[in-house]
């Protein structure tokens, strides 16, 4: 789902309220069915979140970080799954230098491999292509149709265009309800 | 779910070992307090065994209380307190690791570094010992009630001062009965078994029910 | 009668309701205020066995430190029904509790001094009752602070709330370990209530007192709630017509 709006519309907060990090006053969000605060501990096993934060440590390097948060998402990753992650993305030779002594482009790439190393179906992305070259958002669109292909789900927010076919698309804009 | 507070628990301790200088600074800052008060007050030897209970015990506070900014501060300013609230484990097994973490690295120290003041102040060995022990016991209580000020507090101006504003009212009992230890200690033919009993009842209940009210505080800030 | 509690949930509804009742319990205040101190003053000796006629300031000082006391579960309760059911009312109904409750505690701190200091010839003596309630001022600027240190009113609201809960669930805990130092000579957990040794005229006064500053307190909080209302909800057309009309 791609989720267009203007700058204040309001996309941000419907993907945060989607994750359950901001706390609708009226309504709910259901997953497969149910609530999800009831099955959170199911929800959030399918879920991935990259906002427009990196969620990276800068003291630690890109692999500590990246098995840090697969082990606190409840799914252990080997270094090889790691490395292959890192190396698919261009980052190859950088598994043990400290994240702060990358540069932002190198950094966001770094979130990014998360998306190669997790296993979970749901993707929420909130900008994802902020700050990355030509060649890295081509890598991106890839890897997003790739997951969409096998069967997993994308709700996302971006004003680049999106190569991907459009009965696979489903475009909401909240131009509409401001 | 054990898995991932020992990985956080991991995390937290090996940044800590990256930028060593943190813990120092607490230390410091607990030393130099404890050793501005007889600058103050007098060097007399009795003077300062009167005062060496709740001077020590003040000092800890206010070291704890500026420690805190640092529990959540961090992980909120590069995102990844945000991962932890989507993350399937519950969020106050999270918590716990991060607070043990912070109080290994602030409150722990603090009751190694203990017997120096109790030095400075001419406190015997015994009442040393009683001190070592009292705040083994309370320390993880000022960690753990302060992660609820840190909690509610992330990320507004004002940090240290704000946070110990809203916690230090909250210390008064351990710190009552932590220096009223000590100052029974010093007296010799006092039992200290209710005050080791007060502050491990202290110790428990903060166990149960900060977790979860740092926890709920965690979801508040970060909308 | 749930439909009936939620009807007043909304500001633009409860505004004109705050604003019958303001004057209501104003006169009230006026009235069980006046009439309480009226007696305390004329119709009680006027000496109490060793203090001198100062001690009358007791009637404010007693209804100032039952006030801040009574103000915070208040708030808190107002507080937790925020928490439970999301409705902007109780958060602005604690705020506006937290501000009164501040000032009662601080005029019974103010009048506790002036009484010790004509009974007894200190203006502060740290005993238990006293010295709970300057935690308790402590607890109150708390959460004054926090809320204003907040931009976000959603929030502040449920941050302060949250540190109100946790503050009541210490006081209980503060207040015993004040009281009770010393665990080894504690017999006892309370002072024998002082209430029953009270010659009944003194107590009458007293009691009349309380009544006209629960009084006023409505009143007040009422006022500062439609100050609350107004200046949150001044985007909105019912504030805006409101304002017209004026």
């Amino acid at each position: 789902m791609w989720l267009e709006g203007r700058n204040g519309s309001g996309k941000t907060t419907l993907l945060r309220a989607l994750c359950g990090l901001f706390l609708p006053d009226s309504g709910s969000i259901q997953w497969q069915g149910e609530d999800t605060k009831k099955v959170a501990d199911i929800f959030y096993r399918r879920l991935l979140y990259l906002g427009h934060q990196n969620a990276l440590k800068l003291d630690l390097n890109p692999v500590e970080n990246l098995q840090t948060l697969s082990r606190l998402a409840g799914h252990i990753v080997s270094e090889e799954q790691v490395d292959g992650a890192l190396t698919r993305l261009g980052l190859a030779g950088y598994e043990e230098t400290p994240v702060r002594k990358m540069s932002q482009g190198q950094q966001r790439r770094v979130a990014l491999s998360r998306l190669l190393i997790s296993d979970a179906p749901l993707w929420i992305l909130d900008e994802p292509f902020v700050a990355l070259d030509i060649a890295a958002v081509e890598l991106l669109q890839s890897i997003l149709v790739k997951h969409v292909e096998q069967g997993g789900m994308v709700i996302l927010t971006t004003h680049q265009p999106l190569p991907l076919a459009e009965e696979k698309m489903v475009r909401l804009s909240l131009d509409r309800y401001v | 779910m054990f898995d991932s507070f020992v990985a956080l628990l991991k995390r937290d301790l090996l940044l800590a070992m990256r930028r060593r200088s943190d813990i120092f600074t607490v230390l410091f800052f607990f030393i130099i307090v404890v050793s501005i008060f007889p600058l103050g007050i007098s060097f007399e030897q009795a003077v300062l065994q009167k005062i060496a209970p709740g001077v020590v015990w003040v000092a800890a506070l206010l070291a704890s209380t500026l420690a805190l900014e640092r529990i959540f501060a961090n992980d909120y300013a590069d995102g990844t307190l945000e991962q932890m609230l989507l993350t399937p484990q519950p969020l106050w097994v999270l918590v716990f690791a991060k607070t043990l973490a912070h109080w290994l690295l602030t409150g722990l120290p603090l009751v190694l570094i203990a017997p120096l003041a109790g030095l400075q102040y001419h406190l015997s060995a015994s009442t040393i010992g009683t001190m070592m022990l009292v705040l083994l016991i309370g320390t993880p209580i000022l960690s753990m009630v302060g992660a609820i000020g840190a909690a509610l507090t992330l990320g507004l101006r004002g940090g240290g001062i704000l946070i110990s504003l809203l916690v230090l009212p909250l210390y008064v009992p351990v710190l009552v009965y932590g220096s009223g230890a000590i100052e029974a200690a010093m007296q010799g033919d006092v039992s200290l078994q209710p005050y080791y009993l007060l502050l491990s009842a202290f110790l428990l209940l903060a166990l149960v029910f900060t977790p979860w009210a740092t926890a709920a505080s965690l979801r508040i800030s970060v909308e | 009668m749930a439909m009936n509690w939620f009807k007043y949930s909304s500001p633009s509804t409860f505004y004109p309701l705050a604003s019958k009742m303001i004057p209501v319990f104003m006169t009230l205040a006026i009235l069980l205020t006046l009439g309480g101190l009226y007696w305390g003053f004329f119709e009680t000796p006027e000496v109490l066995s060793d203090q001198k006629q100062y001690y009358k300031i007791i009637y404010v000082h007693v209804a100032s430190a039952w006030m801040a006391m009574w103000l915070y579960v208040v708030m808190v309760g107002w507080a937790v029904l925020g928490l439970i059911f999301n409705t902007r009312m109780s958060y602005i109904v604690a705020s506006a509790t937290a501000v009164t409750g501040a000032i009662m505690t601080a005029l019974s701190l103010w009048t506790g001094a002036f009484w010790g200091q004509t009974s007894w010839g200190t203006w502060w003596d740290w005993d238990p009752r006293m010295t709970t309630q300057l935690i308790l001022l402590f607890l109150y600027i708390g959460y004054i602070a926090l809320q204003s240190a907040i931009e976000d009113t959603r929030r502040s609201d449920r941050a302060s709330a949250v540190l109100a809960i946790v503050g009541l669930a210490i006081v209980p805990v503060i207040y015993y370990s004040i009281n009770c130092p010393n665990p080894n000579e504690c017999a006892s957990l309370h002072q024998e209530s002082s209430l029953k040794r009270i010659e009944s005229n003194i107590l009458i006064a007293m009691m009349v007192t309380v009544a006209g500053f629960w009084m006023y307190c409505f009143a007040v909080i009422l006022m500062r709630v439609r100050n609350i209302i107004l200046q949150r909800e001044s985007h909105t057309q019912w504030v805006e017509r409101l304002e017209v009309s004026k």
